[in-house]
């Protein structure tokens, strides 16, 4: 413990561990990270997972109101409060290796598909990246043949503003409509029967550098979509469009005065750092809040009884920190407004002023949980700066926030006032290299989305284990280029491994158990009421654990590493499908779907850096795989 | 052996030493690039640049035009400088691409040589280049498209810039001074189209 450096908050809290005594599970797990934590810099050979067959969570479990299961996956995260839990429990821990691949279907197009498939209706339907193709698949046939496929053909140069390949993050259905968002900013919906258009609406521009990949949530006859583009000094926004007509209701922005961030008298920030008058605008130095970052490309959650959506809004811009004095609010934060009227209730911005890109897009999960004696409305929230955000989510207030990975930015999350404490070394300067920046720019984990059963009341986070070397350069802004000011190589953390499958315990605020991957688990999880939990791997493969312990049970080879997420579904036939689409890319794998050259340390803002082998590994090349027991 | 006597081979070794120093000196020197007082700034744009080497029945020409500052040591390091001005490494990096594709490689969607990189830049490319027509003046465009093809060791490397003192970016030397020197093909397979 002594040995650890002052800057290894994970190392205490695991020492501490060891002096609770905590299940054999829980030390099994860390023992690589303990250890590593005094070898600061010296990659250990790769691990294979240290599950041990323990039960899950013995105290106390978070739980979720759960709607009947209809046997579908409507929405990208299956329902509001982004559990992406199924009650199906066909597929079991006994019978998960006998799975097989019950019919596949290329998409045709060959970068990175971050995309889940969506069924409803017994039809599948599947996005693709880049340019955007939406097919309806008919599963009552045998082979799901084609029905019909819908392209709104974006502009070929919004491939150019991109940021981190031509990704998108899913389709909704709602009210008879397929709606997604296209990669050139337009809003689409499609009739989920004929494939006709019904509207489709521009919302964003191109030329100032603005893409859309996030998967739109429908709330109330509202499809709320935001925008990406925080590498090339794009403004953030939320915006609502009414899903009858697609016309334009309400934008709220990320920076800029509070009524453009739509901050008014239902406002109310728990922490003081977090209050004050047109802090979007205040925080920043003259008009910076214009060019400033703060987009909405991850997930949204909506709690039904609040009438709250949450979201988290990304970095600020450009990454060079120098160019941007000030707490640069609201990037980096998590809001809850309402859906209504895009009015702000709360906000909480866990890295002000962030200095290495540590987005706060993540998910925010809704959970209710045993806290103290009381039943807490929360949400758990996994992100990029390296904790697990466990926070009450009528007010915002903090109940938790423990280390998921390996930091060395900053020592701890202090309860009392919300602040992040930072390690003062670790912050990037121009013309001066800083090494060993735990986590990486991606963070402990991107927009991968966890999953979270109530039966063992454990989320299950899929993430990276990165560091990196940063050296600030001046970034000087041009509209519709990139603005980010930083040149960054990024490596594998302590341990040696690139990737981790974390199942969390919100209540404990440690890991019940953890896989280790060699690469970065890039993919989403979901997990069954089968107590089944599936991601799969960018090497290619798709996996099933056993949802209490981690336990390997079955795997299987795609042709492409996979970044998806997966879903599982009942079919037509009565029987429980899993699906998942195939196909490498994105930040991850931009070396293999850009065809990026290694020599580069700072190829891909850094992370090819840390993919050199991934090209060995896996090729490009989008399938949908559907696997089911025979 | 007496002490005049070890000083005396001290003397001639030093002698000997400093003689190699100069004569590497002035070997290295004659691989500098030949620099006029005086260079008129480019102000033409190429005329009649293909993007394709398919020529359907007799190929015509196949030559390039040669990059006004290709071999201007001066003028390649400005490309550097104005290769982070103008952002393009946000998309390429440090040549090894992102947003955009590598160009330390061998693959050249619209081709490498100087009036087709040139074009590139100023008419920008369907999917995904920008235009920059209208932005960049002329001979900073020929200052980049000689840095751009510096970084696949394309010009002479008495050209290319030395050591650079950021981050090093590249294994071994962190210097663009050796470079793989990747064989340079017009085009690549269709599927890379990005």
């Amino acid at each position: 413990m002594a040995r650890c450096g002052p800057e290894a908050s994970y190392c205490r809290r695991q020492a501490l561990t060891f002096v609770t005594g905590m299940r054999l599970v829980v030390v099994l797990s860390v023992l690589p990270l303990a250890a590593a934590c005094t070898r600061e810099g010296k990659p250990e050979p790769p691990r294979e997972a240290a599950a041990a067959a323990l039960p899950a969570s013995a105290g106390p479990r978070a739980s979720v109101a759960l709607d009947a299961e209809d046997g579908q996956w409507a929405m990208p995260m299956k329902s509001y409060s982004g559990i992406r839990y199924s009650q199906l429990t066909e597929i079991t821990p006994a019978n998960a290796k006998n799975l097989k691949a019950a019919w596949t279907f290329s998409t045709s197009v060959m970068r990175g598909h971050e995309e889940p498939p969506i069924v409803v209706n017994n039809t599948m339907y599947v996005l693709t990246p880049y340019p955007n193709i939406l097919y309806a698949l008919d599963l009552t046939l045998p082979g799901a043949p084609k029905k019909w496929q819908y392209e709104p053909k974006p502009q070929s140069e919004a491939q150019g503003v991109a940021c981190c390949d031509v990704v998108n993050r899913g389709p909704s259905f709602a009210d008879g409509k397929i709606v997604f968002n296209t990669l050139d900013d337009h809003v689409v919906a499609v009739d989920a029967n004929t494939g006709k258009e019904v509207w489709k609406t521009k919302v964003g521009d191109i030329n100032i550098g603005e893409t859309m990949t996030m998967a739109p949530l429908v709330v109330k006859g509202k499809v709320l979509v935001g925008n990406s583009g925080g590498e090339l000094g794009v403004r953030g926004w939320l915006k609502a469009l009414d899903l009858a007509s697609g016309k334009l209701l309400w934008t709220a922005y990320s920076t800029g005065p509070d009524s453009d961030v739509k901050i008014g008298s239902r406002f109310k920030a728990y922490y003081p750092k977090d209050r004050g008058k047109d802090l979007g605008e205040t925080t920043w130095q003259g008009e910076q809040w214009k060019i400033g970052g703060g987009n909405v490309w991850g997930w949204l959650t909506y709690d039904p009884q609040a009438n709250l959506v949450y979201y988290g809004t990304a970095n600020p811009g450009p990454w060079n920190p120098d160019q941007r004095p000030g707490d640069n609010k609201w990037t980096s934060a998590i809001i809850a407004r309402d859906p209504d009227t895009g009015e702000a209730v709360w906000a909480y911005q866990q890295t002000p002023h962030d200095l290495h890109d540590y987005d706060g897009v993540n998910e925010s999960v809704l959970l209710d949980v045993p806290w103290k004696g009381q039943t807490r409305k929360a949400l758990i929230h996994p992100d990029r700066n390296g904790y697990v955000y466990l926070m009450d989510r009528m007010t915002g207030e903090l109940l938790s926030a423990e280390p998921f990975g390996y930091i060395t930015t900053s020592r701890r999350v202090n309860l009392s006032n919300g602040s992040l404490e930072e390690v003062p070394d670790k912050k990037p300067e121009v013309g001066k290299v800083v090494r060993m920046i735990c986590p990486a720019s991606p963070g402990t984990k991107d927009w991968q989305p966890s999953s979270f059963s109530p039966r063992t009341g454990l989320l299950y986070i899929p993430h990276q284990n990165l560091c990196e070397d940063e050296e600030g350069v001046e970034a000087n802004y041009i509209a519709g280029t990139p603005y980010v000011g930083m040149n960054v190589r990024m490596y594998a953390g302590p341990g040696g491994h690139r990737g981790e499958l974390t199942a969390w315990d919100p209540i404990a605020g440690r890991p019940a158990w953890k896989i280790t991957e060699k690469f970065p688990v890039w993919s989403g999880t979901v997990v069954t009421a089968g107590d089944v939990v599936f991601y799969g791997t960018m090497d290619g493969w798709f996996k099933a654990v056993d949802a209490r312990n981690g336990a390997p049970l079955w795997q299987y080879k795609v042709g492409s590493g996979i970044i998806g997420q997966p879903i599982t579904y009942r079919g037509p036939d009565g029987k429980q499908y899993v699906a998942v689409m195939s196909g490498v890319g994105g930040w991850a794998g931009a070396i293999v779907a850009g065809g990026l050259d290694p020599q580069d340390s700072t190829a891909a803002l850094g992370f090819a850096a840390a993919m050199k082998d991934l090209p060995d590994a896996t090729q490009k090349g989008g399938t949908l795989y559907v696997f089911s027991l025979p | 052996m007496s002490v005049t006597n070890r000083r005396g081979s001290a003397r001639r070794r030093l002698a000997t030493g400093a003689g190699v120093i100069v004569l590497l000196s002035l070997l290295s020197a004659c691989d500098r690039e030949q620099r006029r007082f005086r260079e008129n700034p480019p102000s033409a744009s190429p005329s009649n640049v293909r993007v394709s080497a398919l020529q359907p029945g007799t190929v015509v020409d196949t030559t390039h035009v040669a990059g006004p500052y290709d071999n201007n040591a001066w003028a390649v390091s400005e490309g550097q400088r104005l290769f982070g001005w103008y952002n393009c490494s946000g998309c390429h990096a440090n040549g090894g691409g992102g947003m955009g594709p590598p160009l330390m490689d061998d693959t050249w969607i619209y081709g490498s040589g100087p009036e087709q990189i040139y074009n590139t830049i100023v008419q920008g490319r369907p999917n995904g280049m920008p235009s920059f027509a209208g932005k960049i003046p002329t001979p900073q465009v020929w200052m980049l498209v000689a840095y751009v093809r510096s970084l696949s060791a394309q010009n002479a490397s008495g050209a290319r810039t030395s050591r650079s003192d950021h981050m090093m970016m590249y294994p071994g030397s962190g210097s663009l001074q050796d470079p793989a020197k990747p064989q340079q093909s017009f085009h690549p397979p269709a599927s890379e189209m990005p």
